[in-house]
């Protein structure tokens, strides 16, 4: 039951389950399941990877349209998060931010990050601006829900002595506020990260002539599976990555507090 | 305290309701009197009535708006439902058994990081436009927050409680249905709630990449028209159904939980 597995157990479970897959995508060809053009192997896909580092398709290679993606990501989640923790923070601590913004926040939440891409299209383009608001819309809220409940749950103690020493309210936000709310925050970075990722691909889907989201439509239209996956396995892996990322920072971030 | 929570809490929606009318005040202010802003960017006000009035009465995109509302919802409840069915009980069983999770962990840790709406283009190669490719990627989104957090939940449940469990010789069905789903419950509507929200945005990028019916391909629609006051009004619908959904779903949390003395705010 919920005693754990020895270690020779577990890997062997793990191995068959891998392998298990694997079968499994096979066997869907053997039984002919469906035509090869749109259930290409894992070994064809794997070559198509290779193929496509230094192939173009849709008018740039596999590295060159992660480039485009990463930096209509860095931008939008950027502005996510210098916008997004400063005013969670300043929410937590002025009743006044908190009251005025809250309702207007609880109005538009609900609408899906994707939403946005007609106005973001109209407003701002299609080549980096669109997508960087599109970024934004899907970042913005965690960044600034978790920098909020951050700030909202930092101990009275810790305000009561800022406040006896004469700490003013800028002050307060910096050096009171933001160290306590920091793993707050980094768990809405990360959850603002895969969100705004996901909006990206989204984005690039419907309006943007490059990045990943453009080449798995584009691969889509061309009936090319195996471009698709190569795709869809590139885009996963830049988020688990991302997310490495964000945890790093996180440790950096904490490096002074003892365990 | 009791009367200064309350006197907070009027305040609270007096300061909400004051912003939302000034909002709207300045909305009417910069579009219709003063014209700052260009109503090719932003709808003026009674640019959107007269959307929703052309909507709902000449219908737009292939249906009037309760059509593609209904189009929506029902294609949203269908993927969330399969999903739920499916990726509640996989969480659970893999919550209660090392050797299940040690098995299915692999293929779902290989597919888990592949962002839904990357599943899109795959759905549209297999299953074409039409709603069998739809309800593929609202399951595909649906899926991994119902396993992952039913999972948790069975993970949390304390120990002395599967211990009694287990000694008092319960098995089988009665344990799945009175130990381990009333205790990873408040997990498992957690997850539910992250795979509506999931679903919704997944439907709505489904639908403006290509569909006849739906939110989504109102917004589709009016984007290629240049139409500024119907896709405002697409997205305020989108923001409704998915608020509306949600809302449901709290009601039912609250009901099935009888027991828990914190509510969730519906």
């Amino acid at each position: 039951m919920k005693t754990a597995l020895s270690r020779h157990h577990f890997w062997s479970l793990t191995i068959t389950g891998t392998i298990g897959f694997f079968a499994f995508w096979y066997l869907a060809r053997a039984l002919h399941f469906s035509p090869p053009q749109f259930l290409p192997m894992p070994h064809e896909v794997l070559f198509k990877l290779i193929d496509l580092m230094d192939k173009p398709f849709a008018g740039a290679t596999l590295p060159e349209h992660m480039a485009a993606s990463l930096k209509r990501f860095g931008m939008g989640f950027g502005l996510a998060v210098l916008v997004g923790v400063p005013l969670g923070l300043s929410m937590g601590w002025f009743r006044l931010l908190d009251d005025v913004i809250t309702p207007v926040f609880d109005g538009i939440r609900f609408i899906a990050p994707v939403a946005w891409v007609p106005f973001a299209a109209l407003w701002f383009g299609t080549g980096i601006g669109g997508p960087t608001l599109i970024i934004f819309a899907g970042a913005f809220p965690p960044c600034l829900i978790n920098a909020y409940r951050g700030a909202r749950n930092v101990e009275v103690r810790f305000l009561e002595a800022a406040s006896m020493l004469g700490v003013g309210s800028f002050k307060t936000i910096t050096e009171v506020l933001f160290p306590a709310a920091v793993p707050s925050i980094i768990a809405g970075l990360r959850i603002g990260a895969g969100l705004g990722w996901l909006s990206l691909v989204g984005a690039e889907l419907i309006v943007a002539s490059s990045g990943m989201g453009n080449l798995i439509v584009r691969a889509q239209s061309a009936l090319a599976t195996d471009t698709v996956m190569v795709g869809m396995i590139a885009i996963g892996a830049i988020g688990v990555v991302i997310d490495i990322l964000i945890r790093r920072l996180e440790k950096l971030l904490l490096r002074h507090r003892n365990a | 305290m009791v009367a200064l929570t309350q006197r907070r809490n009027y305040r609270r929606s007096l300061v909400g309701i004051s912003t939302i009318l000034l909002l709207l005040l300045f909305w009417y202010l910069a579009t219709t009197l003063t014209g700052w802003v260009n109503p090719s960017r932003f709808p003026r006000p009674d640019e959107v009535l007269s959307a929703f009035t052309f909507i709902q009465t000449e219908g737009y995109g292939n249906g009037k708006l309760h059509q593609h509302v209904l189009h929506s919802l029902k294609l949203v409840a269908m993927g969330f439902a399969v999903a739920v069915s499916v990726g509640v009980p996989l969480g659970l069983l893999m919550g209660y058994s090392r050797r299940a999770e040690a098995l299915i962990n692999p293929a779902f840790l290989l597919l888990r990081p592949i962002p839904p709406l990357a599943w899109i283009p795959l759905a549209i190669v297999w299953l074409g436009l039409e709603d069998g490719s739809k309800i593929l990627v609202i399951f595909v989104a649906a899926f991994v927050p119902s396993v992952i957090n039913s999972y948790t939940g069975v993970r949390n449940i304390d120990t002395p409680v599967m211990e009694a469990a287990s000694m008092l010789g319960i098995k089988g069905w009665r344990m799945v249905a009175e130990v381990l789903v009333p205790g990873a419950m408040p997990m498992i509507f957690t997850g539910l709630r992250l795979s509506l929200q999931a679903s919704w945005t997944t439907l709505v990028a489904a639908e403006l990449i290509g569909a006849l019916y739906g939110l989504g391909s109102i917004l589709n629609q009016a984007a290629q028209d240049i139409f500024p006051a119907m896709i405002l009004l697409a997205m305020v619908f989108v923001g409704i159904c998915g608020a509306s959904t949600t809302w449901l779903l709290g009601v039912l949390e609250n009901q099935a939980m009888p027991w828990r003395s914190e509510r969730v705010a519906t």
